[in-house]
């Protein structure tokens, strides 16, 4: 992860500031060259190609066709994706199915959330099943102790999960990125643990007799897929947006985003508040679908899962870690078969892939695609 | 009119003064050359303009308002841009989008916007780009611009680098080092690049080492060694001075 970076709050500049301390011997103008390949000619001689020449042929130039039809294939993917998930219950309607595939979905959203945190922004949580925590408690408490539906509970869930980013965000924020995975772990513990021995919660049993949110295992897989793909959408469509782009600048290199103007700690926190939003609405479709809310579903080993899944799609990639989500929830099921030896296959099957593949199984790319608006001028 | 004006500036790391009470103003629209030996606090001086590093002491204001104390995005938010002497360019981001970032400031869109893509999310987005495509093609810049930053050969980064601190239309742009590790040809467009961004109205702070590109492009010189200015003027002024021949060894102030 990155260094620490001389924090405009810190008095003295860390060991990480800007420029090299006393060590690095800087590059006089006789130094070596670093880049090895360079352009034959100067860009900036006086010559057709200068800012002043027609901007239309300096563009046009290096727009690959290709790249239109890149864009389609994402839209593509979602679109297919979409349309599997939809049809799946015609396949198999058990209700074993139905709750497998539910639970899945409801998966792909934490993963969609923690993405924001660890892919988008760069900051590693290992505590993010926490937010799941707090909405499905949140819900679940509030409609079992006042008789609320379900759906009622959701703007209370809103405010306390942006609380709980908040509470856990500010402070920690401003620590080293590698602190932070040791802080948010400990985050994750404390919610449990608190949740296990507090009353209101229902301490080690939980609390159960949680309304439905739909009439039935059919309809509540659909509400769900729905709601997932509009929480995949949003995740997406922040991605492309002035804030995710705020977002990668930090995780690329956060003084250079400082030095443009990105106000790197208000950015950072905002990607825990999105992050801790997507956690906390899984929680109330979580709650929802067990009916029940119990301590034991919020081990570190849910965050490890989460995080498993952002890591072996491709951080920061959307249609990777939907894709590594499913996987990650359907192939404990798929080993079914092998009983006691599944989580041992299934570890091994992991190991295997992040040797072979690091970059994960759909990888953010680097090459831009060409976008809408850019194919619109 | 003075843009930076530079007080009685200190800054000390334990017991190094990097830099020791340098006074210092550059004017709107000025190209101010700081020079000076290798660990003389030239870079010193960027990082607590630009918010950094804090300084021990002294006085620092952006056309009168004071910059102590202010991170360095708020410090950017008030028209400083700069480059930095080993390029920081977002290496595994495109070309594009390490420009996009200088837009950052002046780009109005919000969350819902990009939410719910409304017209003015499809409208700022394209502004954005087209911003970004303006300043690459000011620059020069001729390799691809969609694929990562760090793919570039190593000339045209120094030059994405400026198109992004550009794209943040700022009042004073500070670079270190531009001219670092260039060809003599990509010097020459060095030069003239920077006599451009000049002519839009920016003013200019440089470090520079190549003595022949800051004799060629710079209205004033301050030369800084030990951290203390031994000199200030017009550059031939300055380098026929002989404490500058003094602290470059006796030398030739490499013409
Ligand atoms: N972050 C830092 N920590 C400790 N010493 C530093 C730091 N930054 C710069 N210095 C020291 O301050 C002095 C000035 O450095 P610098 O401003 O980089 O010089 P220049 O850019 O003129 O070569 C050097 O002695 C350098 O070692
Ligand atoms: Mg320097």
């Amino acid at each position: 992860m990155k260094g620490p970076g001389a924090g405009p709050a810190s008095p003295e500049p860390g060991p990480a500031s800007p420029e090299p301390g006393p060590a690095s011997p800087e590059p006089g103008p006789a130094s070596p060259e670093p880049g090895a390949a360079r352009p034959g000619a100067d860009p900036g001689s006086p010559g057709p190609d200068r800012a002043d020449a027609p901007k239309v042929r300096l563009r046009g130039t290096r727009r690959p066709p290709t790249r239109t039809s890149r864009l389609l294939q994402n839209r593509w993917a979602g679109a297919a994706g979409l349309l599997v998930a939809l049809l799946a219950p015609f396949v198999n309607a058990t209700p074993y199915a139905l709750s497998i595939m539910t639970s899945a979905a409801i998966f792909v959203m934490l993963a969609a959330g923690l993405n924001i945190v660890v892919g988008y922004c760069g900051l590693l949580d290992l505590g993010y099943a926490a937010f799941l925590a707090v909405g499905a408690y949140t819900s679940g408490v509030l409609a079992t102790r006042f008789d609320l539906p379900l759906l009622a509970t959701v703007p209370a869930v809103l405010v306390v999960t942006v609380l709980a980013g908040i509470v856990i965000g500010a402070p920690t924020l401003r620590l080293r990125s590698d602190y932070l995975a040791i802080v948010t772990l400990g985050f994750g513990e404390i919610i449990r643990i608190t949740a296990n021995n507090l009353d209101v919660t229902g301490g080690p049993s939980g609390i159960y007799g949680i309304p439905h949110l739909a009439d039935g295992p059919v309809a509540f897989y659909y509400l769900t897929v729905a709601v997932v793909s509009l929480a995949v959408l949003g995740a997406a469509r922040l991605g492309r947006s002035r804030l995710g782009r705020a977002w990668r600048f930090v995780r690329e290199d956060e003084d250079a985003a400082e030095a443009t103007g990105v106000n790197t700690y208000r950015v950072k926190l905002a990607a825990y508040i999105a992050g801790a939003i997507w956690g906390g609405l899984a929680g109330v479709l979580f709650a929802a679908h067990l009916s029940a809310v119990s301590p034991a579903s919020f081990t570190f080993l849910q965050s490890a899962l989460v995080l498993m899944a952002v890591v072996l799609g491709g951080m920061g990639s959307v249609p990777g870690v939907v894709l590594g989500a499913i996987v990650i929830s359907l192939l404990p099921e798929v080993l079914r078969d092998l009983a006691d030896y599944r989580f041992f296959l299934f570890g091994v099957l992991l190991i295997g892939f992040m040797l072979l593949r690091p970059q994960g199984l759909w990888p953010a790319r680097s090459k831009e695609a060409l976008r809408s608006e850019e194919a619109l001028r | 009119m003075t843009l930076l004006d530079v007080t009685e500036l200190r800054l000390s790391f334990g017991g190094l003064l990097a830099v020791d009470g340098l006074s210092l103003s550059v004017r709107e629209g000025e190209i101010v050359s700081l020079i000076g030996p290798n660990g003389a606090g030239k870079t010193s001086v960027f990082n607590c303009v630009t918010g950094f590093y804090r300084p021990t002491a002294g006085r620092i204001t952006l056309r009168g308002r004071d910059l102590r104390g202010l991170r360095p995005s708020a410090v950017a938010g008030l028209g400083v841009a700069r480059t930095f002497q080993n390029l920081r360019l977002f290496g595994e981001l495109s070309v594009l989008d390490n420009v996009r970032a200088g837009t950052h400031l002046w780009l109005r869109q919000s969350v819902l916007d990009a939410l719910l893509h409304t017209p003015r999310y499809r409208r700022s987005e394209h502004e954005c780009t087209e911003q970004a495509h303006h300043w690459l093609d000011f620059v020069g810049l001729r390799g691809d611009r969609y694929g990562p930053a760090r793919a570039l050969p190593y000339g045209e980064q120094r030059r994405a680098e400026i198109a992004r601190a550009l794209a943040r239309r700022p009042g004073l742009l500070l670079l270190d080092e531009p001219a670092a590790g260039l060809n003599h040809g990509e010097k020459a467009g060095m030069v003239d690049l920077i006599r451009r961004i000049r002519d839009l109205g920016v003013a200019i702070m440089l470090i520079e080492h190549d003595m022949g590109l800051v004799m060629e492009v710079s209205e004033r010189v301050v030369v800084l060694n030990f951290g203390r200015e031994i000199a200030e003027g017009r550059p031939e002024e300055v380098r026929r001075d002989p404490a500058v021949i003094e602290a470059y060894l006796g030398g030739e102030p490499d013409a």
